[in-house]
């Protein structure tokens, strides 16, 4: 284990590296062109020993990922917002074929407007492809989730995107200590038993049309219909639940750190309010329950690492007893609420006494969000809630109707 | 904590200093560092701004750095487009690469400046790409001599490592030369 101070795209590159992946496609766009330019400069000189194919899209990129990963290789890609946008269609195909890739996403807001800043408007918007979608505090759980990624791909025939805050990680550095080949080589032994694999001696008929119901194959052997293959998926999905934190502690135990799970929590346990987020504003709400706390107001993080899997019974367990959660989004359902808000909601619908939600929008396209704000944010909804406010509209974080300049 | 903003043009390599300040700084001993480009789209020549953290502690904050206390200016140009005394905290330095006295820089009276030749620096150790001085690694050895933050030997390893030998060992040189010509 070495330490390096290096960017959130660095760490992500060299988790791909340390995973041994085989085939990486991808197509350039900011926040992540970093990720690819390492990979692609390590497989050309040899360093890596790996095929780059590069592409014209974002499209093609995740297609050759999808016929790469089909035939038994460990893949890569990465990308961000409008790029993903592009991939949207090889998205689902990727999920609904169970094949285990890794992708990572340098989160980035969508267009348009262009904007090449952070929020996390691009993987929130994948949320029911099929996909698990982890979320990164900082660029060392990058490094290690990537790595936990491909486990638990492999172990589930499911997807991973490994979501990362663009500029905020991806272009910011920070100390990570980086495991020895050898340590991750004992936790991750190469990809084996494929669930589809291309093999001549035993030829089989790859994603054909699936009609509605059961139907026996040229074999005789009776096989699912389309709305069966959804329920072993979102079955894959619930299991997630399970092999998500084994994963972490089996990387625990092999390198030393674990990063919760599906959650975590951070002052929580005697806590009234939580503050809850996914991402790098999670660790900056940290520092503004440090502020709060100084104040004499008994507030905790509930970090998500999982989003999807959504972790509903984890949640309404952490949540239990607690008067207030505010939830920050940096994303949003036009017309509804932010993402988080509203699954947490639901989550919630079966609590004994569930506590009041209160979503914030922040950060979007960039927007700075400083520890101060999201300590002012909770002190506002607090208010409320001591004045009888049981439900409320979003409230936007620094938004500046007039238009003034910072 | 300390939170240092570069300011900088897109080209003059403000934000690889910035980075390499971080690294300095890790050897130094803080162990929290950080350092990340001001978020926006970069164009040569445009003025631009950069930063670096150090603490004791892993830096859990991440917003853009808006008062910072040590203020690193590439050159005096920038002075009156990017209001480089914006934010100081009391107490803060201003560390400006220029061979005017301090007195026609504009810069607030209130305020601690530290000047140095950092261009003469530079051109001395032979840092020059295409005819142009690059006085971003060579300011390094300023803000150790005017900042006492990082040493000299670790800005000098952290620059060994961010480039090739033969670059390395003339960015060295001119860190070295712009340590010794700051007067802290």
């Amino acid at each position: 284990m070495t330490t390096k101070v290096i960017t959130g795209n660095e760490a992500a590159a060299i988790a791909a590296k340390l995973a041994r992946v085989q085939v990486i496609a991808a197509y350039p766009i900011t926040p992540q062109s970093p990720v690819v330019e390492s990979l692609s400069a390590w497989v050309e000189s040899g360093e890596m020993p790996a095929e780059f194919v590069t592409v014209e899209s974002e499209h093609s990129a995740l297609t050759v990922c999808i016929t790469a990963s089909t035939v038994g290789a460990r893949v890569f890609t990465a990308t961000s917002a409008n790029g993903l946008a592009y991939m949207n269609e090889q998205v689902w195909w990727a999920a609904g074929a169970r094949l285990p890739i890794v992708m990572c996403i340098a989160n980035r807001a969508m267009a348009a407007p262009w904007n090449v800043l952070n929020d996390q408007q691009d993987s929130m918007s994948e949320r029911d492809a099929g996909w698990i979608q982890l979320y990164c505090r900082d660029n060392q759980e990058i490094l290690d989730t990537t790595v936990q990624a491909y486990r638990i791909a492999e172990r589930l025939n499911v997807p991973v995107m490994v979501c990362y805050d663009g500029f905020l990680l991806s272009h910011t550095v920070m100390p990570v200590d980086v495991p020895s080949a050898e340590q991750i080589d004992a936790f991750l032994p190469p990809r084996t038993d494929p669930l589809q694999i291309v093999d001549a001696a035993d030829p089989r008929n790859i994603g054909p049309v699936t009609i509605a119901d059961p139907r026996a194959d040229a074999d005789g052997v009776v096989r699912p219909g389309y709305m069966e293959f959804r329920a072993l998926h979102h079955g894959a999905l619930l299991d997630a639940l399970e092999v998500i934190p084994e994963v972490d502690a089996e990387y625990a135990a092999a390198i030393g750190r674990s990063w919760g799970g599906l959650t975590w929590e951070y002052q929580l346990a005697d806590a009234d309010v939580a503050v809850i987020a996914a991402g790098s504003l999670t660790t900056q709400l940290t520092l503004a329950v440090e502020a709060l706390r100084a104040e004499g107001v008994r507030v905790g993080v509930l970090g998500i690492r999982s989003y999807r899997p959504f972790p509903a019974a984890e949640m309404r367990a952490r949540l239990a007893g607690k008067k207030l959660a505010v939830v920050f989004d940096k994303a949003l359902s036009y017309g509804y609420e932010g993402p988080i808000a509203g699954d947490l909601k639901a989550a919630l619908f079966t609590a004994e006494t569930p506590p009041a939600v209160f979503g914030c929008i922040c950060g979007l396209g960039g927007r700075d969000v400083s520890p101060e704000n999201l300590a002012d944010a909770t002190r506002r909804a607090i208010t409320d809630l001591d004045a009888g406010v049981r439900d409320r509209a979003p409230e936007w974080i620094n938004l500046r109707p007039e238009g003034s300049a910072s | 904590m300390h939170e240092i903003r570069w300011h900088g043009r897109g080209g003059q390599g403000a934000v690889t200093s910035s980075k390499i300040l971080a690294e300095a700084a890790y050897r130094t001993g803080w162990s929290g560092v950080t350092a990340a480009p001001s978020f926006g789209a970069e164009r040569r020549g445009a003025p631009i701004t950069a930063s670096t953290r150090m603490a004791k502690e892993p830096i859990r904050i991440l917003s853009q750095v808006t008062t910072p206390d040590v203020v690193v200016v590439l050159d005096d140009s920038l002075v009156a487009v990017a209001k480089p005394a914006t934010g100081l905290q009391p107490g803060g330095v201003i560390i400006i690469n220029t061979v005017r006295p301090r007195a026609e820089l504009g810069l607030p009276a209130d305020v601690r400046v530290v000047t140095a030749d950092v261009t003469g620096s530079a051109m001395a150790a032979g840092v020059v790409v295409g005819g142009t001085p690059m006085v971003n690694t060579a300011i390094l050895g300023s803000i150790a001599a005017a900042t006492g933050l990082v040493t000299m030997e670790s800005v000098e390893a952290a620059i060994a490592e961010a480039f090739a030998p033969g670059p390395a060992a003339k960015n060295i040189e001119a860190a070295r030369l712009a340590f010794e010509c700051t007067k802290a």
